[in-house]
Order: structure tokens, then C-alpha cells, then sequence
């Protein structure tokens, strides 16, 4: 199963390859990771999106907090949260899928943030849901190039 | 006061009460051999490769309990640290490395004797620093110390760039270190502990499984009270070996691969089992999904992630075995159900004792022909069993294991988790050098010992007088038994045509040799060996067709044992 965990980490140099190097030393996957300071500066903020079987979560997160300069780890599993992720695509527009380029522009309240003779780069955000539900439908008129900058998420509430 | 960080370096290891730093000089390093000079607070003992300063650092720790500290140069230096560093990560041993690295401007420009130890070490050591400014040098000592040796210990490695350790700061060490990320859990949960009792008491066939995690918290005393308070029986791991006295009639010595019949048959055929400081290794469990098929287990650590990795626990106790063991007797010690529970598993232990006396540790005689295990139970004899025995890897170090009645923790010095060969002879030299009026001896294979032979001449140097009985079978030993059981006897790479001449070597160091050759010879040569001054080296002519047995096959269950 997927698992969205927020990480809390001392702000300094060489976490980043303490979680990553955990991550591949013990063969666990990561599928995306975000990484940025939080309000507190010397603290940063990681999440990572990942999976397993129940086994394979439990030491992840028993791991990562095993960790020194890991100072929180929460599993946002069965946690309500609100989780955003930012898409900036390049696809082809020209001739009739220019229209369709646009309208999904539209329906989907994304926006375009640079256009050339052939070619409008879009910037999108959403849940995992809609990502993919955008790039499905951009897929016919030829995507260039896609870049995503992976899953944040934060609990919903107080 | 203002200090530079060479001279920082050396007052704070002074003020933890280092007394000791094995080392290698080299030019990152140059400025804190200058401090060393000047300093009588802190000895440096010179190894010959920076493997053995780690292995001596190492053997100190786990022979006195006290954190083992070593001291090398950059780049070769630093590399040649990564085999004991990752030994004394695999069975949790407190050291502290410090290593010189290129100056901060230079760092990531291929500088001439420049190696990324930090990131090659990240995976082998409990936490590293990377030292940026002088001023945090003493902080980050003090912290190296406290990480090391606390929790679930292990090696710390310190990278200290050329330019830190020549610029100034004021000298400021922390009384305390603290660090937000890092809070052990000692205590065991209560409740925890009682439904762990419960369960305990409400089984029949009950087995103690022992691990290294007794003699790091140095519970021994309380496994002994637990032990006899239910009489329960009690078995170890390699690493555990003297956590329980190997005579007491409780004691199932090892299980595992090369472990016990009445050790692998009590644990599988238990119906509760109490884990403590140990981890499940595979060459503990044999095949997982066999393992313990009738167990509840209960399993008490310090590290949690140690609980539930390999095998399904019933109920798992994060904390210090210490603290729970003492809750555990606590709860049970003079209570009527303690009486009652000795009472009802009375048959079990007849059980056992009964697979005990039908398959004990044993061996044939061959006439003519020296047995390794013969020569493990000469040198209990000789020593009375109070020796500190360190080990090389290899059948060595499971005849050392298996024939040697190990009574107190911190005698059985190995590397369990690593299996690192070359481990034993500078790890027999740092706990003689801890325990400077103990008799220190590494039994060792004729293979393994040449990995660090070189440190022969630390140990003549600074006279200390570790005896080195090779059990010299011309062969690498356990793996040839491997081809000789599953590649149809096909001795690939394994024979070591007995060069070189031992006893020549040893005196070419400055160090004592002596040879047995025939079984009569040894109890003589080893009582004239273990007699002499200073360092010797004890070549025994061992039978090179011996094999390790009972052997549970990898892969297999550990009822599936071959025997003698
Ligand atoms: C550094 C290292 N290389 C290789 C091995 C694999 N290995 C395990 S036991 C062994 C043979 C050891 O030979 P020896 O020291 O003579 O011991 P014996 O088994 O003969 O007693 C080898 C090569 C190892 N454990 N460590
Ligand atoms: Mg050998």
C-alpha cells in the first residue's frame, strides 16, 4: 500500500542523503520526496511518498526515526490531510488541439505560463487524482515533456 | 582560553577520560600527533593498519565496556577504517573514529589524499559529523561520545578538516550533551511487561533466547535472577555467549547454525519464548517460516526497529533489557506462581536435558591427528575458564564458541554480525590493553590471522602480551566444510599451503613462537605458551578434514541439523 510520510529534520547538510541512503540501503522504495524548510528554519520538512506491506511501513518509519537528526515522523495513513503536487507540462498546441488545449486549461484551472510558435507549458496543481486525470486528457494532443514536483500534504484542521 | 582544534581534540578526549587512543598518523592529521606529543593525559598506541586500530579500539570497548577510541589520517586512513567501523556497527560495540580529512576549501576537488568518509561511512556507523568550524569541535566530541555509548551503541565517526584543526576557538565541552533527535528509550512500558509475564507463566515450554544486547547493558546479573527465579532455560547467541554461565545446568549454550541439538530442538519445539538483546539473525533462525512454529514470542530491545524485522513478535518491549528484567523478576521473585510455573514446566526441562545428554557437543578422536576442539578444551582447562577469548572467523570461531564454557560477560570477544576475518588478533590486543592484568588469547584460523598478522608488531612494541593459538588446518576451514557438504568436496581457492612458517614469523616480530604437531604436545605447548612473557603465537597442526557440527544447512530448519 502507498503511504504518505511527513518527515521533520534538523535543517543541515547531509540529511537529505541519510534518508535517501536508508531508503536504498534497505531496498525500500521512495516515489517521490519534497524537501523545504519550514516556519522554523532550522528545521525542514520532508515528505516522502512510498510503499509496502504493513511490515515494510512499520520499519520505514521505525528507521527513519531511528535517524539523529530525525526530529518527527508522521504516516498521514488513515490521517485526513489535504496533499497538493504541481505538474508543469509542455504540450503541442496547433491546429485543432489548441481549442481542446485551452478548454482543459480551463476545466481544470490550471494555467498557462508560457507559450511558443507551437507549444504552451502549463502550470497545474492538484491532488494525485486530478494530476493524472489532467495528464490522461493533455496525453492525445503529444505532451513534450512532463515535471512534477512530487506530493506535499499537510493534516486537515486544527 | 583559546585553543587551536588539534590541541581542542586532545583536552577534550583528556577530559572524557580517554585513556587510550590506538591511531595512524598521516598529514591531515599531523597537527594533533603535535598536541599528542605534548600531552601525557592521552596515550597513543601506533597500530600498523588502520583495520587494526579499529579492531583494538573495538576489543577494548567490548572487553571493559568503556567506548574505544581511534585516530587516523585522511583518504587511505579514513578508508581503511570502513571494515571495522561496519564490524562495530553489525554487533553494536561503542567506538568512536576520528579521521583527518583535507582542508574545508578543498573538500570535493579530488584534493590529493581526500575521500568522502562521511558519505562512505553513512551506512556503517551510527551517525557521523562532518566538523565545519573549530568551535563546535569539543560539542561535537562530546556528542560523539554520548550517541556511541548509549541507546543501542555503536560506532561514531568524526571527519575533522586540516584547517579546523589549525584554526582557534575557546575551549568549551558541554557537560551534557543533548540532542532533540535522539532520546533512548530505557524504560520499558509496565504494562507491557506484565502481559508479557503473563503470557510467560502461562506456557510450559518456555526458552530464554539470549543475545550481545545482555552484555551491552550489562545484565547478566539479572538473566541469571530471572533465570533461576523460574528456572527457566536459558540459550544464546553467538554475540551473547557469557551473558549465562555456560555451567549452569540451565544453560542450552548456543543456537543457531552451529548451535546446540537441546539449543535448535528446546527453541523449536518452545511453546513461549523470551527474547532478549538479541535480533533474529538468519544464522540464528535458520529458515524464518520454520522457526519457533509453537512460539509465542516476546521480545524485549532497546531498538525498535530490531522488533518485528525478521519475525512476527507477540508482544514486543521497546527499553533497556536491563530495566525490563529487573521488572520482569520484580513481578515473579518469591510469588507463588513463580513456584507453580517451575512446577509445571519441570518435564520440559527433563526434555531437554534429555535431547542435552543424547547429542551433546562432541567429536571423534582421530589417532595421530590434533583436534581443533581438543585444543579449545585444553585451553579451558588451562585457563580455568577465566580467560577473555577473542576469535578470527571461520570454524575457529565456532570450536572457539562451542568447546570454551564461557562464565562471565565480556570474555567472548567476536565478530558475530560481520564475520570479519582478521578481527581477532588486534581485538585480543585492545581489551589486554584495557584489562592489562587479564589473560588474553585469540584463538585464531591460519587464514584469518594474516589479515592483520601486521599488528604482531603493535603488540611486541608496547609489550602487551596477547597468546594467539592458531588452529592451522592449511585451509580456509569453514568454507572448504561448505564445498566438502554442497560442491561434492571440490576444494576451489581454499587451501592455504601452510605458508607462511609461523613460529619463524612470530620471532621475526620479536614476539614468542611455539608449534604443536601431535595431540600429546599440546596441553605442554600451550601451558609453556600461555606461560611466557609478552606476546606469542601458538601454531597448532590441527586435522584439516574437521568439521563444524551440529550444522543446520542455509536455508533450513533448525530441527534439520547434521551431526557429528
Ligand atoms: C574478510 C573476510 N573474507 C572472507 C570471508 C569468508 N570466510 C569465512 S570463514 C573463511 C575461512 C577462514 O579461514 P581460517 O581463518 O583459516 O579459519 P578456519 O575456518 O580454517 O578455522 C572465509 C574465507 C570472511 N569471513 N571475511
Ligand atoms: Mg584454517
Amino acid at each position: 500500500m502507498r503511504h504518505t510520510i511527513s518527515v521533520l529534520v534538523e535543517n543541515e547538510f547531509g540529511v537529505l542523503s541519510r534518508v535517501s541512503g536508508l531508503f536504498s540501503g534497505r531496498g525500500f522504495n521512495i516515489e517521490s520526496l519534497c524537501v523545504a524548510e519550514t516556519m522554523d528554519a532550522q528545521v525542514s520538512r520532508m515528505t516522502i511518498v512510498t510503499s509496502g506491506n504493513d511490515q515494510i511501513i512499520e520499519q520505514i518509519l521505525k528507521q527513519l526515526n531511528k535517524l539523529i537528526p530525525v526530529l518527527k515522523v508522521i504516516d498521514f495513513t488513515g490521517v485526513d490531510t489535504v496533499d497538493r503536487e504541481l505538474v508543469l507540462v509542455k504540450v503541442n498546441a496547433d491546429g485543432d488541439g489548441k481549442q481542446e488545449v485551452l478548454r482543459l486549461v480551463d476545466i481544470f484551472r490550471a494555467r498557462i505560463v508560457d507559450v511558443a510558435p507551437r507549444c504552451y507549458t502549463i502550470e497545474m496543481t492538484g491532488g494525485e487524482g486530478k494530476v493524472l486525470a489532467f495528464l490522461q486528457m493533455l496525453r492525445p494532443m503529444g505532451i513534450r515533456e512532463i515535471v512534477r514536483t512530487g506530493k506535499i500534504a499537510v493534516s486537515r484542521g486544527m | 582560553m583559546q585553543m587551536t582544534g588539534a590541541e581542542i581534540f586532545v583536552k577534550a578526549l583528556a577530559d572524557l577520560g580517554v585513556d587510550v587512543v590506538f591511531g595512524y598518523p598521516g598529514g591531515a592529521t599531523i597537527n594533533i600527533y603535535d598536541a599528542l606529543f605534548k600531552n601525557v593525559k592521552v596515550r597513543h598506541m601506533l597500530c600498523r593498519h588502520e583495520q587494526g586500530a579499529v579492531h583494538m579500539a573495538d576489543g577494548y570497548a567490548r572487553a571493559s565496556g568503556r567506548t574505544g577510541v581511534c585516530l587516523v589520517t585522511s583518504g587511505p586512513g579514513a578508508t581503511n577504517t570502513v571494515t571495522g567501523l561496519a564490524t562495530a556497527y553489525m554487533d553494536s560495540i561503542p567506538i568512536v573514529v576520528f579521521t583527518g580529512q583535507v582542508p574545508t576549501l578543498l573538500i570535493g576537488n579530488d584534493a590529493f589524499q581526500e575521500a568522502d568518509i562521511v558519505g562512505i561511512s553513512r551506512p556503517c556507523t551510527k551517525h557521523n559529523y562532518l566538523v565545519k568550524e573549530t568551535k563546535d569541535l569539543a560539542r561535537i566530541i562530546k556528542e560523539s561520545f554520548y550517541i556511541a555509548s548509549t541507546g543501542r551503541p555503536g560506532p561514531v565517526l568524526v571527519d575533522m578538516p586540516k584547517d579546523v584543526l589549525i584554526a582557534s576557538a575557546r575551549y568549551e565541552l558541554p557537560k551534557e550533551a543533548s540532542l532533540r533527535g535522539y532520546r533512548p528509550t530505557y524504560e520499558g512500558h509496565q504494562r507491557q511487561v506484565e502481559s508479557a509475564v503473563r503470557l510467560l507463566l502461562s506456557r510450559e515450554r518456555p526458552v530464554v533466547y539470549a543475545g550481545g544486547g545482555i552484555i551491552l547493558s550489562n545484565a547478566s546479573g539479572e538473566l541469571a535472577e530471572l533465570s533461576g527465579a523460574l528456572s527457566l532455560p536459558v540459550t544464546t547467541t553467538l554475540m551473547g555467549m557469557g551473558a549465562f554461565p555456560g555451567s549452569d545446568p540451565l544453560s542450552l549454550g548456543m543456537l543457531g547454525m552451529h548451535g546446540t541439538y537441546a539449543a535448535n530442538m528446546a527453541i523449536s519445539h518452545s511453546d513461549v519464548i523470551l527474547a532478549v538483546g538479541a535480533r533474529f539473525d538468519d544464522r540464528v533462525t535458520g529458515k524464518v517460516s520454520e522457526f519457533a512454529p509453537h512460539a509465542k514470542i516476546i521480545h524485549v530491545d532497546i531498538d525498535p526497529t530490531s522488533i518485528q524485522k525478521n519475525v512476527r513478535v507477540d508482544i514486543p518491549i521497546v527499553g533497556d533489557v536491563k530495566d525490563v528484567l529487573r521488572k520482569m523478576i520484580k513481578l515473579v521473585k518469591g510469588k507463588k506462581e513463580a513456584t507453580a510455573f517451575r512446577g509445571k514446566t519441570a518435564a520440559w526441562r527433563g526434555q531437554i536435558a534429555s535431547w542435552a545428554k543424547t547429542h551433546p557437543l562432541t567429536y571423534k578422536p582421530s589417532k595421530g591427528k590434533i583436534k581443533p576442539q581438543y585444543v579449545v578444551e585444553q585451553i579451558h582447562k588451562l585457563t580455568k575458564g577465566k580467560a577473555i577469548i577473542a576469535t578470527e572467523v571461520g570454524q575457529n570461531q565456532m570450536w572457539a564458541a562451542q568447546f570454551y564454557n564461557y562464565e562471565q560477560p565480556r570474555t567472548f570477544l567476536s565478530s558475530g554480525g560481520l564475520g570479519t576475518m582478521g578481527y581477532g588478533l588486534p581485538a585480543a590486543i585492545g581489551a589486554q590493553v584495557a584489562m592489562p592484568g587479564r589473560l588474553v588469547v585469540d584463538i585464531a584460523g591460519d587464514g584469518s590471522i594474516q589479515m592483520n598478522i601486521q599488528e604482531l608488531a603493535t603488540a611486541v612494541q608496547y609489550r602487551v602480551p596477547v597468546k594467539v593459538v592458531i588452529l592451522n588446518n592449511g585451509s580456509l576451514g569453514m568454507v572448504r566444510q561448505w564445498q566438502e557438504l554442497f560442491f561434492d568436496g571440490n576444494y576451489s581457492q581454499t587451501c592455504l599451503p601452510r605458508i607462511p612458517d609461523f613460529v619463524k614469523l612470530a620471532e621475526a616480530y620479536g614476539a614468542k613462537g611455539f608449534r604443536a604437531t601431535k595431540p600429546e604436545e599440546v596441553p605442554e605447548v600451550l601451558r609453556k605458551g600461555f606461560a611466557a612473557d609478552g606476546p606469542v603465537l601458538i601454531d597448532v597442526i590441527t586435522d584439516p578434514g574437521e568439521m563444524v557440527y551440529p550444522m543446520v544447512p542455509a536455508g533450513a530448519g533448525l530441527t534439520e541439523m547434521l551431526l557429528v
